[in-house]
């Protein structure tokens, strides 16, 4: 069943659930941090509608920077306004930021200890048409791997405007991944949202499974645990928001109230959050495990729901994967 | 301000004696950079000796101008200076590249919290000087009396993340900040307009909206006048073509490409260090 301390949407399973895309949950989290902090400025690269810094710019003109297309040059700027007290986000597709200026920000960036926030919009395969190119799933391999940096994958666009306004509040480089497309609207504003923290957004009795999931894919997890419900197999979901720091008290903890981990994110399994699950399972409490991601290749064009079944991310195949592992 | 005669071959000697340091620091760590750090060492010394408004004693002083070095690999001459000037004991520079140093080989901030960035992989300095630019123009628009001073070598003109530094500081129309080209033509592979022309470098910069000075970068009075015009440039951002001798100060280093990328033997520095203390005795008798 649902967590009710969580006060999740009670319209979850509905047809008509509410759809809004994660990153328009940035764009307003992003207005409230600068209504909030003074210090907040927005940095973009020719993207500013559609990586949702638009409200801030319109609100904040003086705080806001138009770069143009250069993602390596935004990413160094924003170092220089952190050095100065600023707190910069920055804004891009996640293919470019933190895609093509990884060097920038690991160097000017994590490196120099400043305190940058990212925002990769468009992350994951759910970009759809616009193809391989423009969907970025290396990005939390990327990110996870810096020293110092912060990596949250929010579930939905209220989870993704809470996850905005407490990145604001860290000292630390923050990466947040957007997706692009209109999700389904899992949590509510009463749901309690720290970074770090994992949340069992699903409770099972005596469950055999756990499931993990990230991002958008959290609802085909939940999904495919009402599903294995109905045919009477218990598991347990897991709304892994927060990558990097990971939860391990909480992943540990679940691992030792079932028999396997089934991961699910729309990324690569090579380096992604289930690879950060399992070098903290194999080391605290080694489990048998199935990762569900892209295996190894890129993307192509088509409609997100297509592009989700064809490698293997969505509810039916969560269910296949928690019978194997059983 | 003014310089006087005098003032100037006191800065001349002060120049002379970071280079001894240099010399000193790189024989001593046997690796490391020597032809950009010696050619860089009459900037550095009117930078820290006469231009910049900075407390050694006080280094987080917040009102302070700021200082980038983007070609990190310079760092001897960084050092040397700021020891020169007070930031930490000259006996430190013994310990440039060595395990557990706050001298790391090339500037770290967490080693050493004084400095303004970390630096090392070639081309993004320019952006993050642009970036404090444009920081204290948000916070003080025009009426800010601090600079932003940002340190380039030539060679990394080639990597594209400056030229997309330098437009948006052209854009911004950055008053606060000025650009120094270390132009002494030479690279790890060899000279400049072989590897990679760069010319015509000052008509690159104009296009991008910057105000250009080309100066002999080993001339104190002409090094100390650039800094103080770059101040009273209206809505530009300055440059400073600095045309520098590499390896400036030591005849067997001058020029020479070989020497960007190592350090001097313990012989090769006795000699380089005679040559310049000789050097330094000739400024200092003319003083007297």
């Amino acid at each position: 069943m649902l967590n009710p301390e969580l006060k999740l949407n009670k319209k979850i399973f509905d047809k008509d659930i509410e759809q809004i895309p994660i990153r328009k949950g940035f764009g307003q989290g992003l207005l409230a941090a600068g209504e909030k902090d003074p210090r907040v400025v927005v940095l973009c690269a020719d993207l500013t509608e559609s990586a949702q810094a638009i409200f801030f710019k319109e609100k904040f003109p003086n705080r806001f920077v138009e770069l143009g297309v250069a993602e390596q040059n935004m990413a160094s700027v924003a170092s220089g306004l952190a050095a100065m007290g600023k707190i910069p986000f920055i804004t891009s597709y996640a293919m470019f930021s933190p895609g093509r200026n990884w060097e920038q920000i690991r160097t000017t960036i994590c490196y120099n200890d400043r305190p940058v926030k990212i925002a990769g919009s468009h992350a994951g395969i759910s970009v759809g048409p616009d193809g391989g190119t423009h969907q970025a799933i290396e990005d939390i391999a990327i990110t996870r791997v810096l020293p110092r940096m912060t990596v949250i994958s929010p579930c939905d666009a209220i989870e993704a405007r809470k996850a905005t306004e407490a990145a604001a509040t860290t000292d630390t480089p923050v990466y947040i991944r957007l997706a692009r497309e209109k999700t389904p609207v899992i949590t509510t504003d009463k749901t309690p949202f720290k970074i770090g923290q994992a949340q069992t957004i699903w409770q099972g009795n005596k469950p055999k499974i756990g499931i993990i999931a990230t991002g958008a894919l959290v609802y085909q997890a939940l999904l495919a645990a009402k599903e294995l419900k109905e045919q009477k197999i218990e598991v347990e979901v897991m709304n892994l928001a927060t990558i990097k720091p990971l939860d391990k008290k909480t992943i540990v903890t679940l691992a030792n109230r079932v028999e396997g981990i089934v991961t699910v994110e729309e990324h690569q399994i090579n380096g992604g959050m289930g690879s950060a699950v399992a070098e903290c399972l194999a080391e605290h409490k080694p489990t048998p495990m199935r990762f569900l991601g892209v295996h190894d290749q890129f993307g192509q064009s088509g409609t997100p729901d297509e592009l989700i079944k064809h490698y293997g991310m969505d509810a039916k195949t969560i269910i296949e994967a928690v019978k194997e592992l059983i | 301000m003014e310089l006087s005669d005098e003032r100037i071959k006191e800065l001349a000697a002060k120049a002379n004696d970071i280079r001894v340091s240099i010399i000193e620091a790189l024989v001593n760590a046997g690796s490391g950079h020597t032809a950009g750090p010696l050619d860089m060492a009459d900037i550095f010394t009117v930078l820290f000796f006469h231009t910049l408004k900075h407390k050694p004693k006080k280094p987080d002083w917040p009102e302070r101008d700021r200082l980038v070095l983007s070609n990190g690999h310079i760092c001897p001459v960084l050092y040397s200076t700021m020891a020169h000037a007070g930031y930490f004991p000259l006996e430190e520079l013994k310990t440039l590249r060595k395990f557990g140093t706050r001298l790391q080989g090339h500037p770290h901030r967490e080693y050493l919290p004084m400095l303004e960035t970390s630096s090392g992989p070639l081309g993004s300095g320019l952006s993050q000087a642009v970036g404090m630019a444009i920081a204290d123009k948000m916070d003080h628009g025009l009426t800010s009396s601090r600079r932003i001073y940002a340190l380039l070598s030539d060679g990394e003109l080639e990597a594209g993340q400056t030229w997309e530094a330098a437009m948006l500081a052209g854009k911004e129309k950055l008053h606060n900040l000025t650009a120094v080209v270390d132009r002494n033509n030479i690279q790890i592979d060899g000279y400049t307009e072989n590897v990679m022309p760069l010319e015509s470098l000052s008509d690159k910069w104009r296009a991008w909206n910057w105000h250009v000075i080309e100066i002999d970068g080993h001339n104190i009075e002409e090094i100390a006048d650039a800094f103080e015009a770059a101040k009273s440039v209206f809505g530009q951002p300055t440059v400073i073509i600095a045309h520098t001798i590499a390896g400036k100060g030591v005849k067997e280093f001058e020029r020479d490409y070989r020497w960007h990328g190592k350090p001097p033997t313990p012989k090769e520095g006795q000699t380089a260090l005679k040559e310049l203390r000789t050097l330094g005795g000739k400024i200092r008798s003319e003083m007297e």
